[in-house]
């Protein structure tokens, strides 16, 4: 038989017999049979198999732990008591926990796998957490780079959250994205809505982003998982002072609205919104109006790079600045509420402290 | 031919006098950049010994029973690498599974070694020098331990050499390359003992 034909049986043959080895020693080897996970001293009793990953496990019995990553151990954000000895931390889960977090035994819930029953920690409102295949309903441009994007839950079901919260979108593969993608973006929307809005602004390179701004179509059914987060309003009475950017001006749009249907007039609440030029401002009618209708509350547009913008010019701190020094009653009690880039989040904070603000009450959500 | 070596003489003549690092430089770029801490260069020491030894005997059997027979020794390095990259697939579930705290300790080095140059240079010295079965196992544990002595003592001297006034354009690779050179010079010293053939 010709060399042509038997070099390409032989390596073929040498690889099959391997790969058949391997496939035989995971058969064996990672059968971990059934495993039992205790769930906050035993609320909640998962009868699991064992061997995939704790966050994915976790996931298939609808406990959905926050991964901006995907599980892939790149964003730190699934963390996890666990109670149960499990040995030492991993190489891949070390830079993202503190000394503390060590001490205590929490762990990256995607590089912990389940061997055997383990009992563990998690915070009570991830119960909540739904995954929900949603129907894109409508694409909007609200800037050039700015989309409004609606999906429509299915009958009956819901996402349950508080204002200010976000979701997790859930991008399918494309072009040369070969895995599904997740995204956290916050809602837009009001909690009592059938549908569920996201203000999504394309990220150069992107993943997500660019999908949602080029490949996204209206009828497409897309999984959304939430709700997440615990940037929400605090009932008090202290004068709000709103800060954001792009479109970190979602999570406002769902907390302040909410604010003004519930009637809640018993504290001033002012908007700062920051943005670079005229074709960055969106949504300006929707709270011009709000401003008519609802006595305590204020918007304040600034534009840093339009100098023949009849508004407020300057960045956003700056108008932040002069606001509180000249407008605001300077003794009254005031909280921070900071939606953005991490850039412009601690140069508002910096503002804030300077002003008197507490760090323990300015609350905000920083893009990462 | 198999070549007329005792496998207790193969066995020294590995560690020592043709130590797979400081003879034939093989396997340098993880010696270099793990060296840095002594406990890493254990655990990366012990997955490489425990692979060559056992890739030595599988490729040994791959070679004389499939690649000889049938004309396709030319295949050998594909044929190698595939070996390899399966044998370390395969250890990193048992040991998962049997010693969680050992799996622990190799766990990241594992994949590593799929790509260190050591483990296909012995296969290969093992083709080309024609040693039977039990000198090609020989021959890969000696190796695997040469590679852990040459990397658990670069370590240490590395450890040293953090508190000594080294000029700062030597600091790092420099002076490790340096050291590295120092060390095979020290092991001809071990040549006149027995020669590997």
């Amino acid at each position: 038989m010709s060399a042509l034909v038997i070099a390409p049986l032989a390596v073929g043959g040498i690889t099959a017999a391997l790969a058949l080895l391997i496939w035989l020693t995971d058969r064996v080897v990672n059968n971990y049979g059934t495993v039992t996970i205790s769930i906050n001293g035993g609320k909640k009793t998962l009868t699991v198999k064992g061997g995939s990953p704790l966050l994915l496990t976790l996931a298939q019995e609808q406990i959905f732990i926050p991964s901006a990553c995907g599980g892939r151990g790149s964003c730190g954000a699934c963390k996890v008591r666990v109670e149960t000895d499990i040995g030492p931390h991993l190489p891949t889960e070390v830079p993202y926990l503190t000394e503390e977090e060590r001490a205590r035994n929490v762990r990256l819930s995607c590089q912990v796998k389940v061997k055997h029953d383990l009992s563990i920690e998690v915070p009570e409102e991830l119960f909540l957490v739904r995954r929900v295949v949603a129907e894109v309903s409508s694409i909007r441009d609200l800037t050039h780079d700015i989309k409004e994007v609606r999906f429509r839950l299915p009958e009956g079901e819901r996402i349950p959250f508080k204002p200010g919260q976000y979701v997790q979108l859930e991008v399918p593969p494309y072009a040369k994205i070969k895995e599904p993608t997740q995204r956290a973006y916050s809602i837009s929307s009001l909690p009592d809505e059938e549908e569920i809005e996201l203000l999504i602004r394309k990220v150069p390179g992107g993943i997500a982003t660019t999908y949602v701004h080029e490949h996204m179509k209206e009828g497409e059914r897309l999984a959304l998982i939430g709700p997440f987060g615990d940037f929400y309003l605090r009932e008090t009475d202290a004068v709000m002072l709103c800060v954001a950017g792009g479109s970190g001006m979602a999570p406002f749009k769902s907390i302040l609205l909410d604010m003004y249907r519930r009637g809640v007039n018993n504290r001033q609440v002012w908007f700062f919104f920051g943005a670079r030029t005229r074709r960055d401002l969106f949504y300006v009618d929707l709270w011009r109006d709000l401003e008519e209708k609802w006595p305590v509350f204020r918007f304040v547009p600034a534009l840093s790079e339009d100098p023949d913008y009849e508004g407020e010019k300057g960045l956003i701190t700056e108008v932040l600045a002069r606001y509180i020094e000249t407008t605001m009653d300077r003794e009254a009690p005031k909280e921070g509420y900071l939606c953005g880039s991490p850039g412009m989040l601690d140069a508002c904070m910096n503002v804030m402290r300077r002003y008197g603000i507490p760090e323990d009450k300015i609350y905000f959500d920083k893009f990462a | 031919m198999t070549p007329d070596i005792s496998p207790l003489a193969l066995f020294v003549a590995s560690i020592f006098t043709s130590n797979i690092l400081l003879a034939n430089f093989l396997g340098m770029c993880s010696f270099i950049s793990i060296s840095k801490d002594l406990s890493s260069s254990n655990g990366l020491g012990l997955a490489v010994t425990v692979v060559l030894t056992i890739t030595s005997a599988i490729n040994w059997l791959v070679l004389h029973y499939v690649l000889i027979p049938l004309d396709l020794v030319y295949l050998r390095f594909i044929v190698f690498i595939i070996v390899i990259a399966a044998v370390v697939q395969i250890l990193e579930m048992i040991i998962d599974r049997i010693s969680p705290s050992l799996y622990m300790a190799l766990g990241i080095f594992l994949p590593l070694i799929t790509v260190n140059c050591a483990i296909l240079g012995v296969a290969l010295f093992i083709e080309i020098r024609g040693y039977s079965l039990l000198q090609s196992v020989v021959y890969g544990l000696g190796s695997g331990l040469g590679w852990w002595l040459a990397i658990m003592l670069l370590a240490a001297i590395r450890k040293k050499i953090e508190r000594a006034p080294v000029p700062a354009g030597l600091k790092g690779p420099g002076i490790t390359l340096i050291t590295i050179g120092f060390m095979a010079m020290a092991f001809i010293g071990f040549s006149g003992m027995v020669a590997v053939q």
